[in-house]
């Protein structure tokens, strides 16, 4: 058995109960590493340079981590007074030529809310990690999904995008980070890990070694106007004709995003009468429930969106196109089934089942929903 | 629009060389201070030639366009969070000198926690604090450093100490905490005060690149429009009940950093009288 010595220091260390002789003999091909930790050495291993943020649970053992790691690299880590001030130092390292990391949970990323959009007008690359909670307000610790809407339609005030991606398993979410970071970089914007409470907290085999980023040099980074004209990183343009001018710039940044960065993955889709829809740790729930529908002999497939903002839309309309109906399964009061119904545009009926507050569905409340929701098609046919 | 290039010798003796740093005429009201303190920033960094490796973080408020005047890297923060992103610049670029500029509202309201906690934490960049005393930006609405009884459209009657509190003398609460390596409050108030102005933002500058701690100068400064005076008015306020609310003078100024333990009460106060 391997575990990951965690208190110790350096890269997560893998000490081998048995011999030495024997771990020689077999090296550990995956590690048991909690999905805090996994998110926040995956980022140190993309070559983080600064990570900024503040103590809130689930997400607490990621900041521990950035305490531990950052300094050993000898690059920078600050906890800072308040989230606002976490997503404020990203901004400004962000400026000056960092490749950076906040990482928070639900209320703290209202609070971060007025950054992202300063952020996404200024055109600065930060990953930001949501490990979502139940809500509103302070809610419970429990995982949920209730953040949807604020990741992909916006935190902050004004016409902008911000790349979501959503990991469904710690492997997953080591690759996403290093994914998040390119995405941040290519587009020059914001982008979002939304991950929830269980994915932050659980333990799961992952690959030991981690995936690095090279690095670009920007021309619009600040480090001092040295034999060149002074740069400005700034969202203000206060003549709406330059403001349009500038807007109309960044949506078209978003629609080459959406374009051709949307991502999703499928199961058991052939064929299937029933399309689960789902994310993050309900697509684990989703994935369950199917194969306990394909045992009842319901074909039933999961359809699972990994950019959920670009929506992978136009995928899930061709998918749902041989189904008789699409059931959205989320940790929360029904969010993301607004953007499978936008999708979908009315040619298939579309379903909810979640669960709020920090409460996961379970897969037979899944299959019950399901029979259900093909129950209430029968009807209408009839 | 270019800068004016330096007058040559045999044109006679400089009265006034315009700082190569002011790249543009400002845009300020007419009396406004804060044209005399881009010029003294401009003219220190000039001097301690800074100029090709100072990061300008801005803020939100009259000197937002700041950036348009000086010829430096800038960063523009949301409001309040000037010292929160300086943090960042300065974590991530510790050769480079880096300073917010800051109006009252900006700092003293609604960035009150950033600055108190960068100074605590003895960020080594230098905040440039202009305070006069008013939203000037919005229309000359009340802020923290109003004076008692001073009228303002969000106070029109005249600052309220009972339901409107007292003004909140930043610097002396921020000159209490170790991280601080350099505290003075200045004026802007005749040619004479603008000097020693000058003095006090090179030594704060000095002090960041001993990368030692914080330093911060606060600038007591005018704002004839939102004050309702005309700008000869305002200078003679300036002098008068503003300076006698907050008196100028160093606050701290620490040949090395004094840690753990905290100045003792009234250490600050007693200081205000040395210096200048």
């Amino acid at each position: 058995m391997t575990v990951v010595d965690r208190p110790g220091a350096g890269r997560p260390r893998i000490v081998a109960s048995t011999s030495r002789t024997h771990a020689e003999a077999h090296p550990p091909d995956r590690v048991l590493m909690k999905g805090n930790e996994a998110i926040a050495e995956a980022a140190v291993a993309a070559g983080c340079d600064a990570y900024f943020g503040y103590p809130i649970t689930p997400q607490a053992e990621l900041l521990e981590w950035m305490a531990r790691r950052m300094p050993e690299e000898g690059r920078v880590f600050v906890q800072a007074e308040s989230e606002l001030a976490a997503i404020n130092m990203a901004l400004g390292a962000a400026a000056a030529g960092a490749r950076v990391l906040v990482s928070s949970s639900s209320p703290g990323i209202s609070l971060m809310a007025e950054a992202m959009s300063y952020m996404a007008g200024s055109q600065l690359p930060v990953v930001l990690v949501n490990v979502q909670r139940g809500g509103p307000g302070l809610g419970s610790i429990g995982a949920a999904q209730g953040d949807y809407f604020q990741a992909t339609k916006g935190h902050g005030h004004g016409d902008y995008r911000v790349p979501v991606l959503a990991p469904s398993s710690i492997a997953e979410a080591i690759d996403l980070v290093r994914d998040a970071f390119i995405l941040a970089e290519r587009y020059r914007t914001p982008v979002m890990l939304l991950a929830d409470g269980i994915l932050g907290q659980a333990m799961e085999p992952v690959a030991p070694t981690f995936r690095t980023l090279e690095r670009s040099a920007p021309d619009w980074i600040l480090d001092g106007a040295d034999q060149r004209r002074p740069r400005v990183v700034k969202s203000l343009h206060l003549q709406p004709e330059d403001l349009e001018q500038h807007d109309i710039a960044l949506q078209a940044v978003y629609a080459e995003i959406d374009a051709t960065e949307q991502r999703w993955a499928g199961e058991q889709l052939d064929e299937a009468e029933v399309v689960l829809v789902a994310y993050g740790t309900a697509a684990r729930v989703a994935r369950t429930a199917v194969e306990r529908l394909r045992a009842e002999g319901i074909r039933a497939g999961l359809f699972r969106p990994i950019t959920l903002w670009p929506f992978p839309a136009q995928p899930l309309r061709d998918v749902a196109a041989e189904a008789s109906a699409v059931m959205a399964v989320e940790m929360s009061a029904g969010q993301l089934v607004e953007d499978v119904r936008l999708a979908i545009e009315g040619s298939v009926p579309v379903f909810h089942h979640g669960r709020m507050g920090g409460m996961v569905p379970s897969p037979d409340g899944v299959v019950d929903a399901v029979r259900r929701a093909l129950a209430a098609n029968e009807e209408v046919r009839r | 629009m270019t800068a004016l290039e330096p007058m040559t010798e045999h044109e006679g003796r400089t009265i006034y060389r315009r700082p190569l740093l002011l790249s543009n005429p400002t845009s300020y009201c007419p009396g406004c201070g804060h044209g005399i303190v881009h010029r003294l920033v401009a003219e220190v960094l000039e001097e301690l030639d800074l100029g090709a490796r100072t990061i300008l973080v801005g803020s939100v408020g009259c000197s937002v366009f700041a950036y348009d005047f000086l010829a430096l890297d800038a960063v523009e923060s949301p409001h309040g969070r000037a010292a929160a992103v300086a943090t960042g610049v300065k974590r991530y670029r510790p050769d480079k000198v880096v300073f917010t500029y800051q109006g009252d509202g900006d700092l003293a309201a609604i960035g009150t926690a950033e600055i108190i906690h960068a100074a605590a934490r003895g960020e080594r960049f230098t905040t440039i604090f202009v305070n006069n005393g008013i939203y000037g930006m919005t229309g000359g609405q009340m802020a923290p450093t109003t004076l008692p009884g001073q009228r303002t459209t969000s106070s029109p009657k005249g600052r309220d100490v009972e339901s409107q509190g007292y003004p909140l003398p930043v610097t002396e609460i921020l000159s209490l905490l170790p991280g601080v390596q350099y505290a003075a409050r200045v004026s802007v108030g005749d040619p004479g005060l603008v000097g020693k102005a000058k003095a006090a933002i090179r030594r704060a500058f000095e002090v960041q690149l001993e990368a030692k701690g914080f330093s911060i100068v606060e600038v007591l400064s005018t704002c004839p429009v939102g004050w309702g005076m005309t700008p000869t008015e305002a200078m003679d306020h300036l002098r008068g009940a503003v300076m006698d609310a907050y008196p100028v003078g160093t606050f701290v100024d620490r040949p090395r950093r004094i840690a753990p333990s905290l100045p003792q009460p009234g250490a600050a106060h007693r200081s205000i009288t040395e210096g200048f």
